[in-house]
């Protein structure tokens, strides 16, 4: 059982890094918005542009 | 109707009868209810934005109608803009914009990429979870106006915010949560893996060394879950002690400090128990309950974003005989400004020049058009329809109709009761067990061995505070809330649920809960032989010229295909007209009779002579009638089912509303409410409020309007609509987002059910520790038995809260019509 003096420090460093890392995320904006960047994957590139220009801009 | 077929595309409101528009999506045809929402679907799909129907998952805001004024004119003058945004790199200007409407990740991606198709637009960023965007655009490429002007079209209402300090001042508050919940996460997981062997080495006999090793790395590791991820609840307490009163941080503190001081001198001292991971367990929990609590009142939004909303930012000065935009912290008293037909007062003023009509809604909630001659007064926030007017400020800034209704709501939320009331009942039951037990506990060792007594008190403080009681009241609230939330109710404070559990009484405001808030034609009756799109399109051109809300309503049901001259107003009686060379008459049935000379009779069996004015319109021309148009705002599908719903669970409903008192009775009949009272202002709401408060009352407000948000804010439990004004959410416990009134039963169904678990939780808890305490102590149970005991008392306490979210989702409905429909297109 003496292993357990080495393993848990061991682990603890681990979680150390675990927290340093989500830190590290959550800083960087990574958790700001957990919805709307799951959409992106959905666009499809080759959808046209508007050709339509007359649209843009049109206040009715 | 059936939810499918009469529901619209667009927003998945329910179609009126005898209306027919279609917008052409995709190759189909796919009903919508109205001008607005056609327009808006066909902007989307026509842009190869077509996706969004398939990915949202909430229905959209309904359209506003097609506006015939431009509103964001300002905002394609430079040296204004300029004045309104931010510098960035390379001359190109950022600005924060509010998005009403945005009400899911689908939302969000429209916005995105409506916005990104422009050229000119560097970058986009849009929140969904705070409904705000930043954009960053190059403005010698793209005007401001047009890039507001496509997200109208997309059918979100853009509300440019300047400076906004607060946001960024919220997204740092959300990451410090989520960092402190992080650090009590992986730390109660850790304590928990080294609880169970310390629990079952205290069964088979352990190592003392390896025992003394595991404690102290125990410790180690929930030192930052106290200090770093408990401090908000001591800086909470702190605040609540130097107010000299008692807040829920109170006891959780004393709670968390008991236990952990107590573990860390048993730890140290190598003898008696530690409770380590009760400790963080505890932490952990509530702040998890917290957090939730905190993402919901975000979304909310604060008092500033709201007057964001209602005041416009810019107006348009004359001085001197030179007209110019200025933005609206620059007007000052005796200024003279132009307010042209659909935009917003940006101060109090009097009319100088013009006759026109202004919809004061929001601020009085009656539904019909002022008519504002010159003198008359009109206020910030308030909408002018008809003509450009002319006006002279009389108030600005904080001296404002509006801003004394927003300086009324923070006295009410100051002199607000049930916060504290809550919180001292929990604060006091709390600390009374605790305190009392530890008392006799002290008394008794002082006389059987008093240097032991300090010790044992200690242990008795922490052991009436072990993982099941701990975990209790905090599991069952954050299981609600979560429930809550995916039934489209978020919930900003989460001791609400607990008041929603015990009300008693509803008071409703009438215009926007009950009713949809939005004069619409319902019912079209042909008189002739018409179709009715024909007669809808006959009215609609007749009527286009007028900014009235009955043209309003007209606008958005039918097409103003034809040309209409020689319009002639007649106040309070109707509009004259050649349409397609026809001469039409629209208004009361006397004003259109006589146009054909006849006094044609009007035979309208259902008519009901005490309805408001604006619940009948007909159109004729000298032969007669042609058809009859009941326009109304529209009452709630959901609404007598909810009444009815309330009043079975024991809550009668009441009105006190600020519209007149026909069109309040009528509603009230048609839902069942025997109690309402009409014409009230604001002030008179929250008397009437504070009697039935007086009178032992728990009363639940239900209002969308700037007029109700100090009626919200002195309510025991106060609760808003998912598309009301945005001051009536930030004053709100409870937001029905997906404006739906039949969430509101349930909500307090489940409110109640909470309460049970609670209950149950805290019973549960107390008589394992009643029972298994004095029986371990004198040496009955066994170390193994009694760490089974403690692991096995905690999991029936979680999986009893979790019966909570279980159960709604079986409950769960397949939601919103027009989900199906999507995926059906």
């Amino acid at each position: 059982m003496e292993i357990l003096y080495i393993m848990i420090p061991l682990g603890l460093v681990l979680v150390a890094f675990g927290l340093w890392a989500f830190f590290w995320a959550t800083g960087s904006g990574q958790f700001d918005d957990l919805d709307s960047p799951g959409w992106t994957v959905l666009e499809d590139d080759k959808a046209p542009p508007p050709d339509d220009p007359s649209r843009k801009g049109d206040s009715r | 109707m059936s939810a499918a077929g009469s529901s619209c595309f667009h927003c998945g409101e329910p179609i009126p009868r005898g209306l027919d528009i279609h917008a052409r999506i995709a190759g189909r045809d796919e009903p919508v209810c109205c001008h607005g929402c056609k327009a808006v679907a066909e902007f989307i799909t026509g842009a190869g934005l077509g996706d969004y129907y398939r990915y949202r998952d909430t229905a959209s805001t309904r359209a506003d109608e097609p506006q015939r004024s431009d509103r964001w004119a300002a905002y394609d003058r430079p040296e204004l803009v300029e004045r309104l945004t931010r510098p960035e790199p390379n001359g190109a200007r950022s600005i924060t914009v509010l998005l009403e409407g945005l009400r899911c990740a689908a939302c969000s991606w429209l916005a995105d990429k409506a916005l990104s198709l422009q050229s000119g637009v560097l970058d986009v960023s849009v929140n969904p979870a705070t409904a705000r965007a930043r954009l960053v655009w190059e403005p010698e490429k793209v005007r401001l106006g047009d890039l507001l002007r496509v997200l109208e079209h997309v059918g979100l209402r853009p509300h440019p915010l300047a400076g906004e300090p607060s946001e960024q001042l919220a997204l740092l508050e959300r990451r410090s949560a989520l960092k402190r919940l992080a650090v009590a996460g992986f730390g109660s997981m850790q304590v928990m893996m080294f609880a169970v062997p310390l629990y079952f080495g205290a069964a088979t006999g352990m190592d003392p060394a390896m025992r003394e090793y595991m404690r102290l790395v125990s410790m180690l590791v929930s030192i930052p879950v106290a200090l770093y991820s408990g401090w908000p609840f001591y800086q909470g307490a702190w605040l609540a002690l130097r107010a000299r009163s008692i807040s829920m941080d109170v006891p959780v503190s004393l709670g968390i400090v008991l236990a952990f001081v107590a573990s860390v001198w048993n730890a140290l001292t190598g003898h008696g128990e530690v409770y380590f991971d009760s400790v963080t367990m505890f932490v952990f929990f509530l702040g998890l309950g917290r957090y939730i609590e905190m993402i919901a009142r975000h979304r909310a939004g604060s008092v500033a974003d709201a007057l964001a909303r209602l005041a416009p930012m810019t107006a348009r000065r004359v001085r001197d005989g030179v007209t110019e935009d200025v933005r609206a912290v620059e007007i000052a008293v005796g200024d003279e400004l132009v307010v042209r037909s659909g935009e917003v007062f940006a101060a109090d003023g009097v009319v100088v020049e013009g006759e026109g009509r202004v919809d004061e809604s929001m601020l009085t909630g009656e539904s019909n058009a002022i008519a504002k001659p010159p003198g008359a007064p009109v206020q910030q926030g308030t909408h002018n329809l008809a003509a450009p007017l002319r006006v002279r400020v009389t108030a600005v800034a904080g001296d404002t109709v509006l801003s004394g209704i927003v300086a009324l709501l923070e006295r009410a939320q100051a002199e607000r009761p049930r916060l504290a009331r809550a919180a001292d009942r929990a604060a006091a039951w709390f600390l009374g067990r605790i305190l009392v037990g530890a008392a006799i506990v002290f008394a008794v060792w002082w006389f059987v061995d008093p240097s032991r007594a300090f010790s044992a008190t200690l242990a008795v403080l922490v052991v009436t505070c072990p993982c099941a009681l701990s975990l209790a009241t905090p599991t069952a609230l954050a299981a609600a809330t979560a429930a809550l939330a995916r039934r489209g109710v978020l919930v900003a404070h989460t001791d609400s649920i607990e008041t929603l559990s015990k009300a008693t009484h509803v008071l409703w405001d009438k215009t926007g809960t009950l009713t949809r808030g939005l004069v619409r034609v319902e019912d079209v009756r042909t008189i002739r032989d018409i179709r009715v799109a024909d007669a809808l399109a006959l009215a609609a051109s007749l009527e286009q010229l007028s900014e009235h809300p009955i043209a309003r309503a007209f606008a958005a049901s039918g097409a103003a295909s034809l040309r209409a001259s020689e319009v002639e107003v007649h106040p309070g009686r109707g509009l004259e007209g050649v349409v397609d060379g026809q001469r039409l008459r629209i208004g009361t049935s006397s004003f259109v009779a006589a146009l054909g000379g006849a006094a044609t009779t009007v035979d309208s069996g259902s008519r009901d002579a005490a309805d408001s004015s604006v619940s009948h319109v007909y159109l004729g021309d000298a032969q007669g009638l042609i058809a009859e148009f009941r326009l109304s705002d529209p009452l709630r599908s959901e609404a007598r089912d909810c009444i009815t719903g309330l009043a079975a669970l024991g809550l009668p409903s009441e009105i006190v509303s600020g519209d007149e008192s026909t069109a309040v009775a009528r509603i009230a009949e048609r839902c069942g409410i025997a109690t309402h009272s009409a014409r009230l202002a604001p002030r008179d709401k929250l008397e009437r409020l504070k009697t039935l408060q007086v009178a032992g009352e728990v009363v639940v407000a239900v209002g969308d309007g700037i007029n109700d948000a100090p009626l919200l804010r002195g309510a025991d439990v106060a609760v808003a609509m998912g598309r009301g004004s945005a001051l009536a959410q930030t004053s709100a416990d409870l937001i029905l987002v997906r404006d739906s009134l039949e969430d509101l039963p349930r909500a307090v169904e489940l409110a109640r059910r909470t309460q049970r678990v609670i209950r149950q939780n805290l019973a549960w808890a107390i008589a394992y520790n009643v029972a298994a305490l004095p029986l371990a102590a004198l040496g009955f149970v066994p170390p193994w038995l009694a760490a089974i005991g403690m692991s096995l008392s905690s999991v029936v306490v979680v999986l009893n809260a979790m019966r909570l979210s279980r159960g709604s989702r079986q409950q769960r409905r397949p939601a919103w019509p027009a989900n199906t429909q999507a995926e059906a297109a």
